[in-house]
């Protein structure tokens, strides 16, 4: 009896209990992985056949010179040693200063962040807006010359290189035709004149109310983001497509078929409302990706995002900027992840 | 392939079909210089530890110095500059600078003797990389207060011995010899650095511009300071924004977006040099290319050895080759315009006399040596033009490649046997390049003088080596000429540098933009006789 009434009372505590659990439990996964992300970032770093004392004093110093930077950045140490009281500066929010641009890693990072973050953003919608509905419309128009244009589309994007691309994006687009601005944010004429607020340009211009700068700033991000945006098209468009054909030859469509429902009802309604949770997935890692930042997009297009902060950092050796960049890096993937998780549980009961 | 491409072309239009946008405005404002460039090698601002080409750049414009270049005219040498003129004591060891009047600093503060004190004493004692260009003349962080006085008006600096004038003063126009706001610095001293942290990202100088804002990977802009002392910049804003490729600084260029593109590579310059209204300009640089053979190495100790393989090195064929408007043939240690320089070449590709010489030297069949060379794409592709050109004597070559600091660290250990390098000088004078190509007074493993590229080479060269020194303390310009010539020569023929080629910096330029100078191979770029 007692038992029975403590299990109720169990019972009747576990909503809470259980929100609090799953709570803990998200926690514990994200720090565990940001501490395994923050000791293999590290050691990677350490074994890299670049010496960051030579980046910084150069290659004319004497050993005295060398030394001295040997000591103030701690190599002396062993790595344990310097991966602890990195992980303790880390804890107190310190990710300490970038050895190649003198400034706090953090500072750097939240500069360039933002940049990418726009870029990815817009490139993600672009992919989503035109990837989902063509490739819904591919696995529905199967084997017709729709699907042969949607499969050539993506193909392409696999495919084509995207410094090609965007070069030639540039030459013919910016360069020809002038239909859009040419690399950078903005125009020069323009930089630094709406306060930074969120660090993305097309919202603190829409919060300055600055639309000159706004179309401007339009006009220059435009180009990176469709090339952006037809990479995750390609992507979604095929993973779209070979979902919707899965769901579209089973037994369910074709009895809403023979009980007459609107072919729209049976595709949208039926079919594409069950991909929705595995499309979310879809979505969710192209983003991720997007947010890494793309090196070679941000370098044609002098886009100053944290795929070329990280990437120059890592091959001038300085591992604060690095290990800095990764973490803000690894914690957006974890934190898509959870969003996407919750977002499943909203469009699938089931999960619930 | 063509319907491809078209197919290509139409999608990436249609892609950005959507949003058509008013065209850019065609040219940059007038009173603005707009440059594109790359600038990820900066890392720090001030002037005690800058010590790269894009930091010297900035440099160059946010201080002066005590003497320093006239832009128009670099091949003049030093003139006046914070300094209005100057006195040699009778031993030849100290020289007293009077202060040029009326002369403020950015921060509205007057530029005086003592600002000279604080920043010449402040290299010293911050003891960062480039301060060897002013501790050499014997400055000791213990001697400062001694060596670098401050007296009224006057500035008087001593050193060990007596030098030639024209040496020190070409060392006090280097980075290292920028005057510094010592009061506005100090204000943001922390821990005794001498302000060393805030002059990394800040300015404090009386030179032609005043920092903007510098965004690291980003730009650099550069505000006129129209109380400069040589009068107000034209130019009232420079911009310097960091473009990595080629193709895109061009575009930049040909659109009107910029004024001047830095990194072009040959095809982008051919290209727009057939552009109305760019203009192309190529200025010598002071970077060299060589080659050095290891002194250890048996065979290459051979001084038959070092003339033939001097004679099997294709110079033309790599200059009009892969080099192609980057590098012009230069066979002596002194880059051209430096004083001292010969623009002899004797050497050409000559495989019958080069045989010939092996087979006196008794290597008639040739010999197996090793090249080491770091990932840099001209120095890999004049690695492999040797490797094929040896060959043709019977020498077969093994290239190493690896990253800079493997190499760096083989040709330090003294452990390779030819290491092709690249040696760019550090000060305008002379002894930059003849100190360390010629100068090598113990050759002992234990010296581990891994500064000296004579000793890296374990080339003893006790009595050239003495002529070396005795050029730093020639005071006769045209005498001390004559001395670097003489060195070069006998240098020439029988060190183990194979001296290349010498650096051409090709830039693209707006027709409209006058007087920029880049500062040829003495120093760095100028912005305040820009004209548009």
């Amino acid at each position: 009896m007692a038992m029975a009434e403590q299990s109720r009372k169990g019972r009747r505590r576990s909503p809470l209990f259980g929100i609090a659990k799953k709570t803990g439990s998200t926690l514990l996964t994200v720090v565990a992985t940001m501490l395994g992300l923050l000791f293999v970032t590290f050691f990677i770093g350490r074994v890299m056949p670049v010496d960051p004392v030579l980046s910084i004093v150069g290659e004319r110093a004497t050993q005295e010179q060398y030394q001295a930077v040997f000591l103030e950045l701690g190599l002396d140490k062993s790595l344990f040693t310097q991966f602890f009281i990195y992980l303790g500066d880390v804890v107190q929010g310190d990710f300490g200063k970038s050895l190649r641009t003198g400034f706090p890693v953090w500072d750097d990072v939240t500069r360039v962040f933002p940049a990418t973050l726009e870029l990815a953003t817009l490139g993600t919608l672009i992919g989503v807006f035109i990837g989902v509905p063509l490739g819904v419309l591919a696995a529905v128009k199967r084997g017709t010359w729709i699907d042969q244009v949607a499969r050539v589309v993506a193909l392409i994007g696999y495919s084509m290189p995207v410094f090609w691309l965007a070069i030639i994006g540039l030459m013919v687009l910016y360069g020809k035709l002038g239909w859009v601005s040419g690399p950078g944010r903005v125009d020069i004429y323009f930089e630094d004149i709406v306060p930074s607020v969120t660090g993305m340009i097309l919202i603190d211009s829409i919060i300055a109310r600055d639309w000159t700068i706004f179309w401007n700033a339009v006009s220059h991000i435009i180009l990176p983001a469709s090339l952006l945006g037809y990479y995750s098209l390609a992507y979604i468009s095929r993973m779209t497509r070979s979902f919707m054909l899965e769901q579209l030859s089973a037994e369910y469509i074709t009895t809403a078929r023979v009980k007459g429902m609107s072919e729209w009802a049976v595709v949208w309604k039926h079919a594409f409302g069950n991909i929705k949770v595995p499309l979310i997935t879809v979505i969710a890692l192209s983003y991720a990706g997007l947010l890494e930042g793309s090196v070679l997009t941000e370098i044609i297009f002098s886009w100053p995002g944290i795929g070329k902060y990280i990437t120059i950092s890592l091959l001038s050796a300085d591992m604060n900027a690095v290990m800095g960049g990764t973490v803000v890096v690894g914690l957006v993937f974890v934190l898509l992840n959870i969003f996407a998780e919750l977002l499943y549980k909203f469009f699938d009961p089931r999960a619930k | 392939m063509n319907a491809f491409r078209s197919t290509l072309f139409s999608s990436a239009v249609i892609l950005a079909a959507g949003v058509s946008i008013a065209p850019v405005i065609a040219a940059t404002p007038d009173n603005m210089l707009i440059i594109a460039n790359r600038i990820d090698d900066i890392t720090t601002l001030d002037p005690a530890q800058s010590f790269e080409f894009a930091g010297s750049d900035v440099n160059r414009n946010l201080y002066s110095k005590l003497v320093g270049f006239d832009p128009a005219n670099l091949s003049g040498g030093y003139i006046p500059a914070l300094a209005d003129s100057w006195d040699v004591s009778e031993d030849g060891k100290t020289i007293t600078f009077t202060m040029r009047e009326g002369v403020t600093f950015e921060s509205g503060n007057a530029v005086t003797a003592q600002d000279v004190e604080w920043s010449l004493r402040r290299v010293i004692t911050l003891n960062k990389t480039p301060s060897f260009i002013l501790s050499q003349f014997g400055f000791t962080p213990e001697n400062v207060a001694e060596t670098i006085v401050a007296d009224g008006n006057t500035i008087s600096i001593t050193t060990d011995k007596r030098y030639a004038t024209s040496f020190v003063l070409n060392c006090l126009t280097a980075t290292v010899g920028s005057i510094i706001d010592s009061q506005t610095a100090m204000e943001h001293e922390v821990d005794g650095d001498l302000a060393n942290e805030w002059l990394r990202t800040n300015a404090a100088g009386s030179g032609a511009y005043t920092l903007g804002s510098w965004k690291p990977d980003e730009s650099v802009t550069l505000v006129a300071n129209n109380d400069f002392f040589r009068g107000a910049p034209e130019m009232q804003r420079v911009i310097v924004r960091n473009i990595q490729e080629s193709a895109t600084q061009r575009l930049l260029l040909e659109n009107g977006d910029i004024d001047v593109a830095r990194n072009l590579n040959p095809e982008d310059v051919a290209g727009v040099a057939l552009v109305d209204g760019i203009a192309v300009d190529s200025e010598l640089r002071g970077r060299l290319m060589y080659i050095s053979m290891n002194q250890k190495n048996e065979i290459l100790a051979n001084p038959k050895v070092i003339e033939a393989l001097k004679y099997l090195i294709d110079y033309e064929g790599m200059q009009n080759g892969f080099l192609n408007g980057q590098y012009t043939i230069h066979q002596a240690f002194l880059p051209a315009t430096y004083l001292g320089e010969i623009d002899d070449a004797p050497f050409t590709l000559d495989v019958e006399k080069a045989k010939a010489l092996l087979a006196e030297a008794g290597y008639a069949d040739g010999f197996e040596i090793g090249i080491v060379v770091r990932e840099a794409q001209e120095r890999i592709e004049i690695a492999q033009s040797i490797q094929n050109t040896f060959a043709q004597a019977g020498i077969t070559v093994s290239i190493q490649v690896g990253t800079g600091k493997q190499i760096l660290g083989i040709y330090r250990a003294r452990e390779h046997d030819i290491y092709v390098g690249a040696w760019g000088p550090d000060y305008p004078d002379p002894n930059t390049n003849a100190g360390t190509f010629a100068f090598n007074p113990d050759n002992s493993d234990e010296a581990g003088a891994t500064g000296l590229l004579a000793w890296r080479n374990s080339w003893s060269i006790p009595e050239m080596s003495e002529a070396t020194l005795a050029a730093v303390v020639e005071n006769d310009r045209d005498a001390r000429a004559a001395m670097y010539e003489a060195i070069q020569r006998e240098h020439q023929q029988t060190s183990p540098f194979a001296v290349m080629f010498q650096k051409i910096e090709q830039t693209g330029r707006a027709e409209n933009v006058q007087g920029l100078s880049l500062g040829g191979a003495i120093t760095a770029v100028s912005y305040w006789n820009v004209t548009k």
